[in-house]
C-alpha cells in the first residue's frame, strides 16, 4: 500500500510541475489584465529550443536558458500584440499558438528530423530531507525543475501580495485608470507580467524535454497549455489554488493509470476521463465562492482624455 | 499582317509541343499523394508508410514515381480538404493513412472516378456501397505481437510485464492481443498489466504510465503508436527492456530496445500501383503478414545480448553447471 501511494504522488508531482509554471506565469499576466491563451505554443518552442540546445551542446543549463529566452521574446510578441497593437486577446492567443506549435514543428523537421533522445536533469536527492521516509522519497528524490516548480508558488505569492510590485500588478488589472493617475507605468507593467508568463511557459516546455521525458516530438505538450490557461480560472487567480488545482488534476491522472495497470476492470474509456470529471465536479461544487476575474482582463487600456 | 500571323502560328506550335511535353511527362510518372495522420519522423504509424514510399521511389526512380505527402493531419476536417485538393489535382492514388479517415473518403471517392484511393488500417473498401475506387490496407499486427510476447515472456525475471497502448481500437489492439496471447502462451502465470492512453499523442501520459508500470513489477515493456516515446525514455533511465512495434525504435535507446516489429507498407503498395496501372481503381484488400513479408521482426542485438552480460555481471543469472 506504501509503494502505490509514493509510486501515485511521484507520478502526479512530475505530471503537475509543466503545469505549475504555466500556469504560475499565466496568472501573473492575467492579474495585470492580460488573457494569452498562447501558452501552449510558447511551451512547444520552449520545449523545442531547450531540446535542440541539449542535443547539440550536451549542457543543460544553457538549454534551459536558451527556453527561457525563447519564452521571453515570445512574451514580448504577446505583449506587443496585445498591450501596444490592443489587439483582441483571446484571437491574438490562438494564433501565438498555431505559430508556436507550427514554428517548432518545422524547426524540429529542419534541424532535427527524426525523434531523438538526449540525457535531461538527473535526480536531485535532497541531503536529509530525502532520507525522511514516504514524504522524502515522494517530494526529495525529483529533477531540479520540480523542486523550482513548487518553489514559484510561495515566491509568486509573496511577490504578488506582499510587495510594491504585486501591488502595481494587481491594480493595473483591476482599476487601471486609478492606478494611471497614480503614476504606475500600465504599459510597462503589462509587458513585464506577459514577458515573464512567457518565460515561465518556456521553462514549462523544457522541464518535459529536458527533465521529464527528454526527447522531443511534434505537438509534444498535447494541449497542456489549454488545460494551464483552465487552472488559472480553477485557482481563482492565486497561485496556492493553482497549485491545488495542478495537484488534484494531475493525482487523479496517476490514480487512473494506477487503476488501469492493476488491471481493475473500469473500462479504460471511463478511467481516462476520471481527470476531468473530477475537476469539473469540485469546480462546480466551488461555484458559489465569489470569484471574480480581474476586472481589466482582456481589456486594452485606453487613457481617458 | 503576314508577319503577326507567322508569330501566332509559332507560338501555337510551341505552346503544343511544351503542352505535349508536359503531358508526356505526367502520364509516364506514378504520382501518389498520401495525408498522415502523425509527423513522417515519429518512429511509428506514418514514418512507417513514407518509409515505404521512398523504397518505391528508389527502386522506380524519380522519373517513374512521384510522391507527396500532408502529415500532422489529426484534424479528420483539414485532412478530408487535403484528401479533396490532392485527388482534384490528379494524382493517380491518394492514400489516406489513418482508420479515422473512412467517411471522408466514402463522401469524396465517388467525386473522383478517375483517382485511386487508399486507406488503412481496415479492411472495409466500401464496396458494398457501390464504390470502386478504394483499396483497404491493414497489418496483422498481432502476429508480430505475439513474437515479441513470446520473447517478453522468455526475459522478464518478475513475470510481471506492462504494455501502453493509445485507443482500443484498430492495430493497436490487435498487437496489444496479440503480444498478451503471446506471453500467456509461453508463460502461462505471467502477469501482463495493460493501460490505454486515450491518445496518440499524450507523450507525458505514457511516460508516467511506464512509471507505473515499473513500480508495480514489471521488467519488460512494450506500447503501441507515437506517444510511447516518453514510455522508452522512461523504459532506459530505469533499466527495463522495451518492445516496438510499427518501425525500428532502436535508435531511441539502443540498450533497451530488443526488438521491433516493423511494418514494410511496400508488400501492400507495389501491387496496388500496378492494379491502379493497368486500370483496377479499387475493391481490394491488403493485408501485411509475416507470411508476406510485410511484417518483419527487426532484433537489436546490444540489448538482447547485453542485458544478459550486464545480469551475469550483476549477479542476477546463476549460472549453474
Amino acid at each position: 500500500m506504501e509503494a502505490i501511494i509514493i509510486g501515485i504522488a511521484k507520478s502526479a508531482i512530475r505530471l503537475a510541475t509543466p503545469y505549475l509554471y504555466a500556469s504560475i506565469g499565466e496568472t501573473i499576466g492575467q492579474l495585470s489584465g492580460v488573457l494569452n491563451l498562447g501558452v501552449d505554443g510558447v511551451m512547444l518552442m520552449g520545449a523545442f529550443s531547450a531540446f535542440y540546445t541539449v542535443l547539440k551542446t550536451g549542457n543543460l543549463i544553457l538549454g534551459l536558458l536558451v527556453a527561457i529566452v525563447v519564452g521571453a521574446i515570445f512574451g514580448l510578441l504577446i505583449a506587443f500584440i496585445n498591450v501596444t497593437l490592443k489587439a483582441e486577446q483571446g484571437i491574438s492567443g490562438i494564433g501565438v499558438y498555431i505559430f508556436g506549435l507550427g514554428l517548432s514543428s518545422l524547426l524540429f523537421r529542419t534541424m532535427v528530423g527524426t525523434v531523438q533522445a538526449v540525457s535531461g536533469f538527473p535526480l536531485l536527492f535532497i541531503p536529509l530531507l530525502s532520507n525522511i521516509p514516504i514524504v522524502g522519497e515522494i517530494f526529495f528524490q525529483q529533477n531540479i525543475l520540480v523542486y523550482g516548480a513548487f518553489a514559484l508558488v510561495p515566491i509568486s505569492w509573496f511577490i504578488l501580495n506582499k510587495t510594491p510590485l504585486g501591488l502595481s500588478i494587481r491594480a493595473v488589472g483591476q482599476h487601471p485608470e486609478a492606478a494611471d493617475s497614480l503614476g504606475v507605468n500600465i504599459v510597462r507593467i503589462r509587458y513585464l507580467t506577459v514577458i515573464f508568463g512567457g518565460m515561465l511557459s518556456g521553462v514549462a516546455g523544457a522541464s518535459l524535454s529536458i527533465a521529464l521525458l527528454n526527447v522531443f516530438q511534434q505537438n509534444l505538450t498535447n494541449g497542456m497549455g489549454f488545460i494551464a490557461v483552465a487552472l488559472v480560472y480553477f485557482g481563482a487567480w492565486r497561485p496556492l489554488s493553482v497549485l491545488s488545482g495542478a495537484l488534484l488534476f494531475s493525482t487523479v491522472n496517476a490514480i487512473q493509470i494506477w487503476i488501469q495497470v492493476k488491471g481493475i476492470n473500469i473500462p479504460s474509456d471511463f478511467t481516462l476521463m476520471l481527470p476531468y470529471i473530477v475537476t469539473i465536479v469540485v469546480l462546480a461544487a466551488m461555484a458559489k465562492r465569489y470569484v471574480r476575474p480581474p476586472k481589466a482582463l482582456n481589456k486594452p487600456f485606453e487613457r481617458g482624455e | 499582317m503576314m508577319k503577326c500571323k507567322k508569330n501566332i502560328i509559332i507560338i501555337v506550335m510551341i505552346s503544343i509541343l511544351v503542352f505535349s511535353l508536359g503531358f508526356g511527362a505526367n502520364a509516364k510518372a506514378f504520382r501518389v499523394a498520401v495525408i498522415m495522420p502523425s509527423s513522417i519522423s515519429d518512429l511509428a504509424f506514418s514514418q512507417s508508410m513514407y518509409d515505404a514510399l521512398l523504397t518505391i521511389q528508389e527502386e522506380m526512380g524519380k522519373e517513374e514515381f512521384q510522391f507527396v505527402y500532408s502529415d500532422n493531419m489529426f484534424v479528420v476536417a483539414d485532412a478530408a480538404a487535403a484528401i479533396r485538393d490532392y485527388a482534384s489535382e490528379g494524382y493517380d492514388l491518394v492514400i489516406a493513412h489513418g482508420s479515422q479517415y473512412g467517411s471522408s473518403l466514402v463522401e469524396i471517392a465517388p467525386d473522383f472516378p478517375n483517382t485511386s484511393f487508399a486507406w488503412g488500417t481496415s479492411v472495409n473498401t466500401f464496396s458494398d456501397q457501390g464504390i470502386t475506387n478504394i483499396f483497404a490496407y491493414e497489418a496483422r499486427s498481432e502476429e508480430g505481437g505475439y513474437v515479441s510476447g513470446v520473447l517478453a515472456a522468455k526475459l522478464s525475471q518478475t513475470g510481471t510485464i506492462g504494455v501502453i497502448g493509445p485507443i482500443e481500437t484498430g492495430d493497436a489492439k490487435l498487437y496489444v492481443d496479440g503480444f498478451k496471447a503471446g506471453v500467456l502462451a509461453t508463460k502461462p502465470d505471467a502477469q501482463v498489466n495493460v493501460n490505454w492512453i486515450g491518445s496518440f499523442s499524450d507523450v507525458a501520459l505514457a511516460s508516467e504510465a511506464a512509471q507505473t508500470h515499473i513500480n508495480v513489477g514489471a521488467d519488460v515493456l512494450t506500447g503501441t503508436a507515437q506517444m510511447v516515446v516518453g514510455a522508452i525514455g522512461v523504459a532506459r533511465q530505469r533499466g527495463v527492456l522495451w518492445f516496438g512495434t510499427q518501425a525500428d525504435q532502436t535508435s531511441l535507446a539502443p540498450e533497451i530496445v530488443v526488438a521491433n516489429q516493423v511494418y514494410d507498407w511496400t508488400v501492400a503498395l507495389k501491387p496496388m500501383i500496378q492494379l491502379v496501372r493497368e486500370g483496377t481503381m479499387g475493391g481490394i484488400i491488403y493485408v501485411l503478414t509475416l507470411a508476406n513479408g510485410g511484417l518483419k521482426i527487426v532484433v537489436n542485438q546490444e540489448a538482447l545480448v547485453g542485458k544478459t552480460i550486464r545480469d551475469i555481471i550483476e549477479g542476477k543469472i546463476d549460472i549453474e553447471l
